[in-house]
This record gives structure tokens, sequence and C-alpha cells, in this order.
């Protein structure tokens, strides 16, 4: 199909880490064989456990990190060829903590206006009408444009970098943990906005979060990442009501959901997240498994086509291993 | 020490206050807050920043900061006043009948010492033990919370450990004396989601095994509705509801509860891309004395008694249950119950 945004195609990063003193530097593979295709609209959500590589992915397709093997392509262009500029005005991201990424020294109206500068630009008097057609949608009052990120409140500053974001007309978004240091009072009104925005400029979003109530709120497509692996994604409907993985269902069991008639669910997942640097054989999910079979520490899981998605588990291998043999 | 009561209350707080003089006036961060736990029960504190639901446990704890002040009419450790005994008697009280465990264990652990060395602190710093019968009770805690290997881990320092494995040393830590009440302080909040609901399926466990009295300080309303016997509500300084977690969840009374419970997209139940509920307006300074309801100016309910009336705890129609709230449908609305002795 050609509404495909964004396309990562066997996308590898390895970090080389250095072993300690006098010792050889290790290699630490962040993302490991990834591809992942983003639609106009679509809003794919990748969610996992810290360290499993969801920021170096996404920083990645922002084009401010290369893969170090595997291909990157925005609307069918490969990203390395493409200069920072393109790629800046095609994917932008917003992050986390809305009072660390917004420079304390500047006012509002010139954080706002500095992604037009940067990107030249050419009519400089529509720029103040242009902030503040930015600034009306998403919900900031034109009397803060001169003010600053301090005299602004989480929620006013987090809408501050979604209209930083927003102001060249990307067609991608990328949204790392956009909720996660805010109150659910505020928190609710930033989830509208953003699905309000999607849907009045045709935006399609990345949405990183280890919240699975806002995930599921948000997402059309689900990808659940497991130490630098997509180990299962699919419509998310499909995957929030019949995850397949092991991890998947784990990881969605553990979703507190407000209903004071159950108790904490009991995951029977090992404390233990495995050293990226020393990785278990076959699949890496295998020593935390409660599925596992003899063949999952030796062979590593083929990718199984799951309606319009993927599962890599021997759980639903035909061959159970025996291909490699 | 002091000779337990038998009694099943553990803690119980009455109208406890905290003034914080700022260069604007005097902040009031926490009002009239009363609350009570009894042994084997977990009380969920339930708000947003600012609430003053930190700071409240920080006060239960005499950790506030030495600017603040605090005032209340009693306030009663398994029957002993733990007001106001002075820094001494307190610290003896502290990790030993009541002990608290933090957010971040990354930096409520000494980087500097073993974990080891902490815990068996924790227990020298209160009974006369041999360090190798502190080794011992280190061993079993770090067992009990689910560290394999414990005694290979006593060597090691805090760095070496994940921030899942960190939280149980902390919580084990806290365990080390047998405390009476536990206090936590958004124990997961730092934690990923599989990691935290092992810890607070683990809390839970632990609570249950030594019959401990819990406070749970958190802004997850999921984590609330999972793990609390009781919820407590605040908002801007005050408690504002109060009741049984089912009574929270299924028949909230208080328009803030309401509203923040329609906020939070449910799975199964909210729609996809439905939107949500919001609470317009930002909450009030608690600088200076302030008239009328707390949440006036953000209720969608609100009516001119509601700006000058002050609005007291008031019982609703099921027991246990009280709501800060004009509108509350009272139960015996003729006779309000007074604050001191609600909750």
């Amino acid at each position: 199909m050609n509404d495909i945004v964004l396309e990562a195609k066997d996308v590898t990063r390895t970090f080389m880490i250095s072993g300690g003193f006098m010792q050889a530097k290790r290699p630490l593979h962040a993302v490991n064989g990834v591809d992942l295709r983003i639609r106009k609209g679509e809003v794919l959500a990748l969610v996992g456990e810290s360290g499993c590589g969801k920021t170096t992915l996404a920083k990645m397709l922002l084009g401010l990190l290369p893969p170090t093997s595997g291909s990157l392509e925005l609307d069918g262009t490969p990203i390395e060829t493409m200069d920072r500029l393109r790629v800046a005005q095609t994917v932008q991201p917003i992050f986390q903590d809305p009072y660390s990424s917004l420079n304390p020294r500047k006012s509002i109206g010139s954080i706002i206006t500095l992604p037009l500068k940067v990107q030249g630009d050419n009519d400089p008097s529509t720029w103040r009408k242009r902030v503040d057609e930015i600034m009306e949608l998403v919900g900031l009052p034109r009397r803060v444009y001169n003010n600053y990120p301090s005299q602004l409140s989480g929620g006013q500053r987090q809408r501050v970098a979604i209209a930083r974001a927003l102001i060249n007309r990307p067609r991608i978004v990328i949204c790392d943990e956009p909720t996660s240091a805010l109150d659910v009072s505020v928190q609710s009104q930033i989830l509208n906005l953003l699905q309000d925005l999607r849907e009045e400029l045709g935006l399609a979003y990345l949405v990183i979060s280890h919240n699975l109530a806002v995930v599921e709120h948000m997402a059309t497509r689900l990808a659940v990442m497991y130490l630098g692996r997509i180990v299962e994604e699919g419509d998310a409907d499909t995957l929030f009501r019949t995850p397949k993985h092991p991890y998947s269902k784990a990881l969605l069991e553990s979703v507190l959901t407000p209903d004071p008639s159950l108790g904490v669910p009991d995951t029977h997942l090992g404390a233990a997240y495995p050293n990226p640097l020393d990785m278990p054989s076959g699949c890496r999910f295998h020593p935390r498994c409660v599925n596992a079979m003899p063949h999952c520490s030796a062979v590593a899981p083929r990718k199984i086509p799951v309606g319009d998605g993927h599962v890599e588990c021997h759980l639903y291998d035909e061959n159970e291993g025996k291909l490699a043999s | 020490m002091a000779t337990k009561s038998d009694s099943k209350r553990v803690l119980e707080v009455s109208r406890l206050n905290v003034e914080i003089p700022v260069p604007t006036g005097m902040l009031r961060p926490v009002q009239n807050v009363s609350l009570h736990v009894d042994r084997g029960e977990t009380l969920c504190v339930v708000g947003e920043s600012g609430c003053g639901k930190s700071l409240t446990s920080l006060a239960i704890m005499d950790l506030l900061p030495s600017k603040a002040k605090r005032t209340c009419d009693h306030m009663l450790l398994s029957g002993d006043s733990v007001f106001q005994i002075g820094e001494r008697a307190m610290s003896d009280i502290r990790g030993d009948r009541m002990s608290m465990i933090f957010q971040e264990p990354m930096t409520s652990l000494n980087p500097a010492y073993t974990i080891g060395n902490q815990l068996a602190e924790a227990l020298q710093r209160h009974r006369k033990v041999s360090s190798d019968e502190a080794r011992q009770r280190a061993i079993y805690l770090l067992e009990k919370v689910g560290i394999t290997a414990a005694a290979g881990r006593l060597g090691q320092y805090p760095h070496q450990l994940s921030g899942g494995l960190r939280q149980r040393v902390m919580i084990a830590m806290a365990l080390m004396c047998g405390p009476d009440l536990i206090i936590a302080d958004e124990p997961t909040t730092a934690l990923d989601v599989t990691i935290q609901a092992q810890i607070l399926h683990l809390l839970a466990d632990l609570q249950r095994e030594f019959q401990m009295g819990m406070i749970l300080i958190t802004h997850d309303l999921g984590v609330v509705a999972r793990i609390a016997d009781r919820v407590a509500v605040m908002y801007a300084g005050q408690i504002v509801e109060t009741g049984t977690a089912q009574q929270i969840f299924n028949t909230p009374e208080h328009p803030y509860t309401r509203g923040l419970l329609e906020c939070i997209p449910i799975p199964g139940k909210t729609r996809r891309g439905e939107r949500l509920g919001a609470i317009p307006g930002i909450v009030p300074s608690l600088v200076g004395h302030m008239q009328g309801c707390h949440f006036a100016s953000r209720c969608p309910q609100v009516s001119n008694a509601c700006r000058s009336a002050t609005v007291e705890l008031l019982p609703t129609k099921q027991p246990g249950h009280i709501s800060r709230c004009l509108l509350t449908q009272s139960a015996g609305a003729e006779t309000p119950q007074r604050e001191g002795a609600a909750s």
C-alpha cells in the first residue's frame, strides 16, 4: 500500500559497551532486527519494559541515531539520504517530561516559533499568525505567548511541546511517554487533545508508553517489544483481547484496571530481567516464560504470521524449532 | 520499649495540620486530615500532585522540613502518642514500630554501603542483636521479598541491583524490626508495570502475613482499586472522601472523585478514542485561609453555598463512607458529624 509513512526494515542498533578495565568492548544489541510500518492516520503503540530498546528505536526513527544495519524509510525515501531538516519536517517528537524538554530561558512564543526559523521559513511576517493558530489548536491561551515555561502548569507545558512539534505540519509524531509526568486529570486532557489533532491533521502517531490503559485507549496497532525484538505485533483490538505471546499475556495481565473486586494480579514472570549484554540463547524470553519448552532455549523462534501481524514464539510454530537443526 | 496495646487500631491521626511559611504568607498544604489504620488493613491515600498526600505521610513520620510546623489533636501509634515526643524518642520509633518505603529506591539507599550493611543497621539501631543475628534476619527477609541467593546479595551495592530488586531491598529493610505500620509513598511509580504488579503482590502478601497496618500513597487509581481496603481521596490539602474501595469506585459521592474516575481510560470499558472526562481549571493556591469548598472553582455542580460555607466531612448512606460535599446524600444530614470524629 502507498500510505505507509514510515517503514523500518530489519533495523539493528548495536552499542559497544566498555567491558571494564583492560577488557575488550562488548556489543549490546539494543535493537535487533526490527520491522515496523506506520500508515497514515494510524496510531502504533510500542510497549515493553524499560531497557527493551523502545527509546533507541524511537531515536532512529527520528533520524537522531543511525541504525547499525537495516533501513529506515520515510514516505519511501531512505532516511540516510535525507538531510536533517527534511526528516524534521516529517517526523517530530513529544517527550515525556515537559519540565526538561522546554528551554526555561525562552518565552513560549519563541519556543514555538523556533522550528519555523530553523526550517528557514521564507515568510517571517506570517510566523506570529501561525504561532497563534497552533496555540489555539492545542488549547493554549494567547496571553501565555510572552510567558516563560516556569510560569505554566505541567499540562500547559505539554501543550507547548505539542504545539512546537506540530507547527511545521509533520506527518508522524513520536510520543515518548506523552502523559507519564502528568496528573490524571491533566493526562485525560492531553489524550483528548492528541486524539483531536490526529483526526484534524491526519497525523500518524508512534506512542511509546508503559501505561497500557493509555495505550489501549489510543492505539490502533500494538507492537510488543522484548530485549530489542518485536515479539508480537498486530491490530490493537485483537492483541488486547487475545494476546498470543506469553510475554504479551503477562504484560497485559499486569495492567491494573481500577476494579476493586479484582486483586493484584500474579504475573508469574520471574523478577530477573535478563542482562542485555548477556542475551539468553534461543528465544530471549525463555528464562521467564511459563510455557518454555526444551527447544526454546536452543532455537530462536521464527516470525509466524497471525492475522495481519506476527508473533515470534515456538508455541505457534508447527515446526517446533526443528527448522534450524 | 513501650508496651503495645491489644487494640486493632495501629494508627489514629486526628485533625493534622501542616503549615509552611512562604514569602507570600502561610502555606497550608495539609488541613484537618484525620485518618486511621487497623492491623492488617491497607489505607490508600490518593490524589494528584500537590494535594498534600506525601506531606501527610512525612508529618506522621515527623520527617517534615524544619520550617514546617505541624499541629494535631492527637496522633496515636498502637495507643501511644507519637506527637511531639522529642526527636530521640521519635527516632527510636521510626524504623522500628513504623517504617517507610519511598518512591525512588536508588536515592533512598546509600550508594556507599552494601545492602547487607544497610539492612543490618536497620535492625541493630533498635535491637541489641549480634551482627550474625542481624545478618540472618536480613537473609530471611530478602528471601521473603523474593530475592533468590539472598546471602550472596548482602555484599552487593545498590548500583548492582535492578530497580525492582532495589525496591524489594527497601521493603525488606522496612520490615527488619517487624513494624506495626508501614507507610509506602508511591512504592511502584518508578518501576515497570510487570515489576509493579509483583511488588504490589508482595506488599499485600507480607502485610497479611505480618498483620501490619499499611498506608499506601499513590496517584494511580488502578493501584488503589486493586490493593486498598479503604481509600482516602485528597484534594487541595483536605481529605474529600473516605470509604471502602468498593464505595469509592462503585458509588463515589464527591464530584472530585467522580471526575477523577472519569478521567482514566478503563481497558474494556472506555471505547477507543472516546473523549475522556476532564476536570477543567487548576488547583487553588493553599496560601492563607480559603473560604468555602476547595473544589468549588472546578466543580461542575457548584452552588453559591459552596463558595462561602465551611464544608465538613458528611456521612453518606453507607456506613464508613464520608464525603466533604454539600450535595452528599446523607443518611443523617441533620446531625453532621464533627470532622475530628470522622474517617
